[in-house]
């Protein structure tokens, strides 16, 4: 099943002294096991033995045991943050996975079997057989309005989310607008009520109906969940507040995209600003292409955004 | 401990209806071995219906097929209690459990509503779905995996599939069930989210069915 | 023309090698050694050992050095070990009554078999500098008592329990393996093993602030010391292929029974009720704060009002360890400039609201 090349990279990281892919095997059965029964409930979190990583808690180790534990010598792993390759905890992350597995990483999308992210999905769509993991922070949607984890696992053993629906109610009574931007909760296989991470809500539409497979890992707060490939997925809202994604009036000032997630950079003392894709690999493809002429920077100066 | 044990080289190879003394293999290579086997099942699980080949050299022992054996290696363990089908020759049952007990050092339980994992060999006797650990409200993860036998992927009757996993609909043609197992197929959705998983197996040949899947008429 | 920032990879790996400098700081200056570490500041190798779960002085030392002093850091370091390890045997549970004592006190009694055995504590020390210390070549030499310990001293609370005062603390039927908290998640309510094991591994400086507020009010268990001893005790386990216990090696505890206020009902006749604390080495603070916290969360058991957050088992259980306190505190480090970046837009779409409307009062005053 392993042609030598592979061998010899996955034996250089067993010979350090580490099992591939770092975890010991019973760890790995039990994530394993964990992964096959959140795949059967759509947006459930599935509690799991956690193991101390050699990132730090809160840094990425959910999604890092779930790699670890779905990864093979034959994958081609991508890791991002911030919707970029090169941000450090991205590096780290990546050089981890070198080190532990020898495996190809890359940092397009398109050849990745695996890809690893914290904060974006990406903006090239993601096809049937590759596996996006997602690292999260807090997985429990209703965390912020009832802290005690007893109660919440009853809310969702009830589909009793109406602590939910108050909060993004007295949101539009307050502010005319539901005051989420990221880590928009939704709704899973019109049953389970899920956090999908602090993605922007830009990416919230992504992960509806999406050919690939999601998981979630959650190291700190020891949950395990998952999107099927497939599979609807619903951000909150109301009939007469519809869920809307961000736009911005600007285009990317490197590529010109106007579809895309935009960072705000300050270039200058004076506050002056451009707007660059968040996803490094996109914005580059698109500059490669010769797609889109990029758009002076004094021209950006204003932007208002018409989303709910 | 039990990576020792699964690198153990049998003495000699079992005879069938004789005294068994020795164990077949389990994985010539089991970190590797387990990883594959634990995605073409994951693979199976998020494509709902589709067949897939795990493409084991593992032997079948005992009351095991290629791909249950190749299975249990890979996830079963001292944390997973394990039932097998009660009714088959004792010296098969034995071997099973015998494989079983070394390989994977996994507790055999009697108690189907304890067990992780169920292996049904002659799927004509099955019990009840409904008998086994369907999960509680708040843990409906707590669930039996149930891998059924079943004659072949090829030239049974069909259905079409749908749910979680499959963009539209998707044919399953299984021999081997059951009449009735459909209608506990649905039973068993209408539970959602407690339930059990089942995963088909014929040869190195899976098909899975978690509880989200629905058959269309 | 904005260039994007690029080279992470290569800046990581001059921040490894800073480190490594800033750590070893000024090359003449004589290296730390493990011996030295181990030796000399043994209280930082039971914490480190302690809540990182690993009873290994020479590697809790190697990681105090790494962490340069952080023992926060150290914990983390060795607790990462802890995961690589293969878990080969289970013990026996440690026998406390066979302790080979060090210190052993009892604040319940003036004196009791076996004696007040003061041991090598701080307590009784006047806090002062000592400038002595600066200069190195100290020999102290402690003075030899004339008779050797007590062989064996009975425990305060099992003397109670003899009596009846304070119930035995016996195993569920059957002896059931008791849940492990370093393998599986833990789940509500919390098992007695599952807390313990939780605070056991807790953050010292989390438990005694608890264990504190325990006793100021927020919640009141008006805790008596009962016994507290520190020494040596024998790890046991038995071999499959012998069929009965050997002894693989001592290590070094602290135990602390802590007597608390007599529940009582229609039913069950007032007695004395129980906090218990163990740690690795002598880290006493901690296994008496151990105790105050283990009793705090019984409250239910004994039908005690609960209202105070030492009582309360999620906000204590989820909040003791500082691995994953620290991590996500300074997980806030990280980039966070795409949600950043959203909540910006927010912000500023709703102060654009909030300014039509102001402007909107202004006219309709005008």
């Amino acid at each position: 099943m392993m042609n030598s090349n592979e061998c010899d990279a996955a034996d250089g990281a067993i010979a350090q002294g580490y099992n591939f892919a770092y975890l010991d095997e019973q760890t790995k059965r039990m994530i394993r096991r964990s992964i096959l029964k959140a795949v059967a409930i759509p947006g459930y979190q599935v509690p799991f033995g956690s193991r101390e990583m050699p990132l730090p808690y809160g840094w990425g180790t959910g999604g890092i045991q779930v790699t670890a534990s779905i990864i093979g010598p034959h994958d081609v792993l991508k890791v991002i943050d911030q919707g970029s390759d090169d941000t450090t905890n991205a590096v780290n992350i990546r050089r981890f996975f070198s080190a532990t597995t020898g495996v190809t990483t890359t940092d397009r999308t398109a050849e990745a079997s695996i890809v690893q992210t914290r904060h974006r999905i990406p903006e090239t769509p993601l096809a049937d057989g590759q596996i996006l993991v997602y690292q999260v922070p807090i997985p429990e949607p209703l965390r912020w309005l009832e802290p005690s984890e007893t109660e919440t696992r009853r809310m969702h053993a009830l589909e009793d989310y109406g602590l939910m629906h108050v909060k993004l109610y007295e949101d539009i009574a307050r502010f005319g607008h539901i005051a989420t931007s990221y880590d928009y909760p939704v709704r899973v296989n019109g049953r389970y009520l899920m956090r999908p991470s602090p993605i922007p809500k830009f990416d919230n539409p992504k992960m509806h109906m999406n050919p690939a497979l999601q998981l979630f890992g959650a190291g700190r707060e020891k949950r395990i969940y998952a999107v099927p490939p497939y599979t609807s997925v619903e951000s909150l809202d109301f009939d007469d507040h519809p869920f809307e994604i961000q736009k911005w009036t600007a285009c990317c000032g490197l590529c010109g995209s106007r579809d895309s997630f935009l960072d705000e950079l300050i270039t200058d003392d004076a506050g002056s600003r451009l707007f660059v894709c968040s996803d490094s690999e996109y914005c580059r493809d698109r500059i490669d292409s010769g797609a889109g002429a990029p758009v002076e920077p004094a021209a950006i100066d204003e932007r208002e955004s018409s989303a709910a | 401990m039990n990576a020792a044990a699964h690198s153990k080289q049998p003495a000699a190879t079992p005879q069938h209806g004789a005294t068994d003394t020795a164990f077949t293999p389990g994985f010539a290579n089991p970190v590797f071995d387990s990883q594959h086997v634990f995605r073409m099942v994951l693979d199976a699980m998020a494509h709902p219906g589709s067949v897939r080949d795990i493409a084991t050299s593992v032997e079948a022992p005992g009351l095991l097929q290629p791909a249950s054996a190749a299975l249990l290696l890979a996830l079963a363990d001292l944390d997973t209690p394990v039932w097998i089908q009660p009714g088959a020759a004792g010296a098969e049952h034995a071997t099973t459990t015998r494989f079983l007990g070394f390989h994977c050092n996994c507790p055999l339980t009697h108690d189907a509503s304890a067990a992780a994992f169920a292996l049904i060999h002659s799927p004509e006797r099955m019990p009840p779905l409904s008998g086994f650990r369907l999960g509680e409200a708040e843990y409906p993860d707590r669930s039996t995996t149930v891998l059924m036998h079943v004659q072949s992927f090829d030239g049974g009757p069909t259905v079409q599939l749908s749910g979680p996993g499959i963009r539209d609909r998707q044919a399953l043609s299984v021999a081997g069930l059951p009449a009735a197992f459909w209608k506990e197929w649905c039973d068993n959705g209408l539970l959602f989210p407690l339930g059990v998983d089942v995963l088909f197996i014929s040869g190195c040949r899976i098909a899975a069915l978690p509880r989200t899947t629905r058959v269309e008429a | 023309m904005y260039v994007a920032v690029k080279g992470g990879e290569s800046a990581i790996v001059n921040s490894w090698s800073l480190l490594a400098e800033t750590r070893r700081g000024d090359t003449a200056i004589p290296e730390l050694t493990l011996a030295q570490i181990r030796a000399q500041m043994p209280l930082a190798v039971d914490r480190v050992m302690g809540e990182g779960s690993l009873y290994d002085p020479e590697l809790a030392a190697l990681a105090i050095k790494q962490a340069a002093g952080d023992l926060v850091e150290a914990i983390f370091l060795l607790r990462a070990y802890r995961t690589t390890l293969p878990r080969l045997a289970v013990s026996l549970p440690l026998d406390t009554a066979r302790m080979h004592i060090r210190r052993r006190i009892s604040s319940a009694f003036k004196d009791l078999p076996g004696g007040q055995v003061l041991g090598p504590t701080y307590d009784y020390t006047q806090r002062l500098l000592d400038f002595k210390l600066a200069a190195e070549g100290q020999r102290p030499a402690a003075v030899q008592a004339p008779e050797p310990v007590a062989a064996r001293m009975p425990r305060v609370t099992d003397l109670l329990g003899k009596e009846g005062l304070i119930p035995f603390e016996a195993p569920p039927d059957g002896d059931p393996e008791p849940f492990d908290l370093t393998r599986e998640p833990l789940e509500f309510p919390a098992s007695r093993p599952a807390r313990l094991q939780n605070l056991a591994r807790g953050d010292e400086g989390f438990l005694l602030a608890l264990g504190y507020s325990s006793q100021r009010g927020y919640s009141n268990t008006h805790p008596f010391a009962g016994e507290i001893r520190m020494g040596d005790v024998a790890v046991e386990v038995i071999p499959d292929e012998l069929g009965f216990a050997i002894d693989i090696g001592d290590i070094t505890v602290t135990e602390c029974q802590s007597i608390n206020q007599f529940a009582g009902s229609a039913d069950v006749a007032p007695h004395f009720t129980r906090g218990y604390g163990l740690v690795f080495g002598g880290s006493e603070r901690k296994a008496m704060a151990m105790a105050l916290v283990d009793r705090s969360l019984r409250a239910k058991e004994f039908g005690e009002a609960v209202n105070a957050p030492a009582q309360d088992e999620e906000f204590v259980l989820y909040h003791t360890d500082n691995l994953e306190a620290s991590g996500f505190v300074q997980h806030l480090k990280l980039p966070h400039y795409v949600d950043f970046q959203s909540e910006l837009e927010l912000v500023r779409k709703l102060r654009a609201r909030h300014q039509a409307g102001a402007s909107t009062e202004q006219k309709a005053a005008a």
